[in-house]
């Protein structure tokens, strides 16, 4: 990839002398070494004993949350890198091996609808006694707790682009005979980028929405708060201070500003060139910081090395040669392998059937699990009342923001910023809010687990509307089609995929922001929706662990269920009928 | 030329497994050598298998049964002197021209360099110069086929397969193409032995090839070998030119010598429930019949004549015609295209007339579309799901054959008024919405 502008670089063997170093030179030293500088302090913290936390405990002086945001960021930068290499193995397994692939899959599927705090709960444990009596160990579980709440949707979205690769492109690779790990990072990986690099920002977002619980541990009797933003609110709720709540939401935005400018941004605007269908008209992301690491050599010259190390693992790596692989090919039926490989899925579903069974149903009820399911249904009532209302508002603003493009331009990108923005971070507000009214809080807390996932429905629908073509509208306006009939046959069919896409994102948020919302504290007030979130919660912080199984068990199967009964069947509908290509 | 060949194939065969435990053949009997010098051309429509063949050659699949051997060694997997075009161009969008062009060197481990070198070289020879840092998306698509050619020649391949390299392009930029590759060959520039051109456009094949290979489908299978010997550079308003394109115009509507059952099979596809119907519009039929009834036709026309008045490929024009045939609305043969008297009293009736000749004709001759209604007319309900008809199908082709069969018999029974057809619960039946 280095050839063609090292060569044209080498030409004016002067240039160097010429400018000793452009201002985006300048721009990008500083950035680089403040990055250093920052890692290297960061990373001396970790291994400071976990009692270390108690002597300097989290303070709620707003001079100390550039820290705590510092370290908080770095946290969730490191749970997106870990998400990164998960992707690229776990995502590439199940898309090369058709064996693999048959569990991996619908394994993937499972993962995805276990809620994040139930992660948490279970794993705590296992990561505290990685590094005993280190904040390495606790570090190790947040940051697990963080990865759970991004890995997935990334993995799914590497495998669908893997699984979609252009025949042609693919011969191609296959006749300029790339060898496997050439053909990975020259070809499969470029081509899943741009969808990897979209829902990477997703679950950045969702990262966000976790960190409070993945920060301030507490299962049963363990409890950390590691310095970072999280815990800073958390300990700002206990002591009831909105002063510092509000400090807290002005660092959240400062450092999605920041990320978002100097990661993200970027990213897209660099990932851009990775499209292989080309929209003309479409509009080429821009990036100051991209336009930045273009245009300084410094950060060009690192380029250009990580170029060439990439083409020197290719040549490193060694290539089986065509005969070898054909005649590999030709032992091809490995049923013997398949039965091995049959023997293990049953054998660890059968295992896994009797952990369920031995812990389910020794230690809990059918009295019991009957209620929690009645839970279930209660908060899966919520859900769609929240989803169903959250349309009826959002829709038709959508609708009329999408038709005008100016005005799409500006909400846009604020709905976008919205549904990154940590919801969670009002919660403090509408307990004291709900507290100081004597409210019903089986109803106004309600509200919270739909407050980040409804922006879904209202950039979705403002995609569907802007994309519906013009000519559409003009042969509406001219027939005269007005009013409710407009609404009916010319809107709300155009927008339905969008719409459905929308929705399908907000219901499995809602699902999960069930156990944040649906309990929700301020000093020592404790409010409660009766729900299966809030079982949940109840069961983490008594540490009840067949309490937590049950009731993570419980809503997975929910959100498979409704997935795969309601939201599926839904969305294939809408694409076949309503797709307008 | 009577030295060994580059590439030898020898009875090969390809079918694909069907889930039901058969096994739908694809190409049969393929024998075919490439000598140095030659360019070789696949003359068929799509469905008769030449892209699979060039696919086996290029080691991308496997072939069922026979041998495939370039240089006389056995082809497994992509050989190395072995490079292809496609038809779409298949760039990588993410690499530059220059980066596209020397992919395949890199994969060969070429020292940096030589791989310098050699792409330069070959982006030089296409006319590509100055382009080198540009992607594909700034590209035309000519262009892009260029970095194509330029990618495929780079690694010095003995054999240059070329998948319609031309189809994708304009008229004007496909002639430019051809032309500017006639000429490097010719003038001995480029670092090729033989070539083999996979194609429809019969034109193409005249002007291209020293050996034309004539395809026939169902399954894929050789019908003729046409040897051109017209010295380069050909000139289409050429005689003689003219003269061979005709022939093989007869030569592809020709009805097979003998009786062989097969052949009959091709010449009237409508014989059996398990033919495969070609997606042909009822506006496309009616409008060829009215072409070919108007003058200068009067009712015969000849087909390259007619292909380039109404400037459709064979592609495009034969399934229509075929069409026509299978209907009896007219008859192919010799190159000509001949309407029957149904077929112009079609031409002459109103709507409401030709719907009733053709729903005569469609239940007569369209078996499928026969057993359709008669199915819905046995029924009570008169009604019967798509699915107990796609099965019926799938035992004697394959699933998306099935899909563009029942559609095309769902768009035929619709203009003919036979029967009508629910998308929403896939359910055909009698009733006509009101």
């Amino acid at each position: 990839m280095a050839l063609t502008d090292s060569t044209i670089r080498r030409s004016q063997p002067f240039g160097f002398l010429r400018d000793l170093a452009t201002r985006w030179d300048v721009i990008a030293f500083i950035v680089v070494i403040g990055l250093i500088a920052f890692l290297g302090e960061a990373a001396r913290n970790l291994f400071i004993p976990l009692a270390q936390l108690d002597v300097t405990p989290i303070s709620l002086d707003p001079i100390h949350l550039p820290e705590y945001a510092a370290r908080t960021t770095l946290r969730m930068l490191a749970a997106l890198a870990l998400s990164m290499l998960f992707t690229l193995t776990y995502a590439t397994w199940a898309a090369k091996s058709e064996r693999a692939g048959k569990f991996l899959v619908p394994l993937l599927d499972i993962l995805q609808s276990v809620p994040i705090l139930g992660f948490i709960s279970i794993t705590v444990v296992f990561f505290m006694s990685l590094a005993p009596g280190r904040v390495l160990g606790a570090e190790f579980a947040s940051i697990f707790a963080i990865f759970t709440s991004q890995a997935w949707n990334m993995a799914f979205s590497f495998y669908q682009s893997l699984r979609t690769i252009p025949n042609e492109l693919s011969e191609a690779a296959d006749s300029f005979r790339l060898s496997p790990w050439m053909r990975f990072w020259q070809l499969e990986v470029p081509f899943g980028l741009p969808a990897l690099v979209w829902n990477m920002m997703m679950s950045m977002s969702g990262g966000w929405f976790f960190v409070v619980a993945s920060e301030s541990i507490s299962v049963g009797h363990t409890t950390v708060a590691l310095p970072g933003v999280g815990s800073y609110i958390a300990l700002a709720i206990e002591q009831k201070n909105l002063v510092a709540i509000g400090w807290a939401i002005g660092a959240m935005l400062l450092v999605i500003l920041l990320y978002d400018q100097l990661l993200f941004r970027p990213l897209v605007a660099w990932v851009d060139r990775f499209r292989v269908e080309q929209e003309p008209g479409v509009r080429v992301p821009q990036s100051w910081a991209l336009t930045m690491m273009r245009r300084s050599r410094l950060i060009q010259g690192g380029k250009l090395a990580f170029q060439s190390f990439v083409l020197w693992t290719s040549r490193a790596v060694p290539r089986r040669d065509a005969a070898a692989a054909a005649a590999a090919a030709m032992q091809a039926p490995l049923r013997r392998l398949d039965l091995l490989w049959l023997a293990l899925i049953v054998a660890a579903v059968v295992l896994g059937l009797w952990h369920i069974v031995a812990v389910v149903v020794t230690h809990t009820s059918p009295h019991e699990a009957l209620y929690v399911s009645g839970l279930a249904l209660i908060t899966m009532f919520r859900v769609f009342f929240l989803i169903g209302l959250a349309s009826l508002v959002w829709v038709p603003i959508g609708v009329w923001v999408g038709l005008r493009p100016r005005a799409a331009q500006i909400v846009q990108p604020i709905a976008q910023f919205m549904a990154a923005f940590p919801a969670n971070l009002l919660f403090p507000l509408a307990v004291f809010g709900i507290v100081s009214w004597k409210l019903n809080p089986d109803i106004w807390l309600s509200p919270l687990m739909i407050l980040g996932t409804q922006w879904y429905i209202l950039f979705n629908v403002i995609a569907g509307a802007s994309a519906l073509p013009a000519e559409l509208r003009y042969a509406s306006e001219n027939f005269g089609v007005k009013g409710w009939l407009w609404w009916r046959k010319v809107a709300l069919p155009g927008v339905l995929p969008f719409y459905v896409t929308g929705a399908i994102t907000a219901s499995g948020g809602s699902w999960n922001a069930a156990i944040v919302a649906e309990i929700a504290t301020w000093g020592s007030t404790t409010i409660e929706a009766k729900g299966l979130g809030s079982y949940i919660a109840d069961a983490t912080t008594a540490g009840d662990f067949h309490r937590i199984v049950l009731g993570i068990g419980t809503m997975s199967l929910f959100v498979v269920l409704i997935n795969r009964i309601f939201w599926r069947p839904l969305y294939y509908y809408a694409e076949r009928k309503y797709r307008l290509t | 030329m009577n030295s060994s060949p580059l590439l030898q194939c020898t009875d090969v065969r390809k079918a694909f497994p069907k889930p039901d435990g058969g096994e739908l053949l694809v190409l049969e009997g393929m024998n075919l050598e490439l000598h140095a010098g030659q360019i070789v051309g696949l003359l068929g429509r799509s469905g008769s298998g030449k892209s699979t063949l060039l696919r086996l050659i290029a080691g991308l699949s496997e072939p069922s049964a026979g041998q495939l051997s370039y240089l006389g060694a056995p082809i497994f997997g992509p050989a190395a002197g072995i490079a292809m075009v496609f038809q779409s161009f298949a760039l990588f969008p993410w690499l530059t021209v220059f980066e596209n062009v020397a992919l395949g060197l890199e994969a060969q481990r070429m020292a940096k360099p030589e791989i310098r070198k050699r792409s330069l070289a070959a982006i030089d020879l296409i006319g590509l110069d100055g382009f080198e840092s540009a992607y594909p998306r700034e590209l035309s698509g000519g262009m892009r086929q260029r970095v194509g050619f330029a990618r495929a020649l780079v690694v010095h391949p003995n054999i240059l397969l070329m998948d319609e390299p031309f189809s994708a392009l304009d008229v004007l930029t496909a002639e430019t193409l051809r032309t500017d590759f006639l000429d490097l060959w010719s003038e001995g520039r480029m670092p090729i032995k033989g070539v083999i051109l996979v194609t429809h456009n019969i034109e193409e094949a005249v002007l291209m090839c020293d050996r034309i290979l004539v395809f026939g489908s169902n399954p894929g299978r050789i019908l003729s070998e046409i040897k051109v010997t017209l010295p380069q550079p050909r000139n289409r308003l050429d005689p003689s030119f003219r003269e061979l394109v005709e022939r093989i115009y007869v030569e592809m509507t020709a009805r097979p010598k003998g009786a062989a059952a097969v052949g009959r099979q091709e010449r009237f596809p409508g014989l059996g429930i398990g033919s495969v119907l070609p997606p042909v519009s009822s506006n496309l039929f009616a409008g060829l019949i009215e072409a070919v009834a108007a003058s200068p036709f009067n009712g015969t026309a000849d087909l390259p004549k007619i292909a380039s008045d109404l400037q459709m490929e064979i592609d495009e024009l034969f399934p229509v015609a075929e069409t026509l045939q299978m209907l009896r609305f007219a008859e192919l043969e010799g190159g000509d295209l001949k309407l029957t008297e149904e077929g112009l009293a079609f031409a002459q009736a109103d709507l409401d007339e030709r719907k009733r000749i053709f729903l005569r004709h469609l239940l007569t001759y369209v078996p499928l579309a026969a057993h359709i209604r008669r199915v819905l007319d046995e029924r009570e309900s008169h009604q019967a799901r798509k699915s107990r008809f796609i099965d019926e199908l799938e035992d004697f082709m394959n699933e998306d054959a099935a899909e563009q069969t029942l559609s095309a018999v769902v768009q035929w029974g619709r203009y003919a008024e036979a029967y009508a057809y629910q998308d929403d619960n896939a359910m055909f039946s009698l009733e006509n919405p009101t």
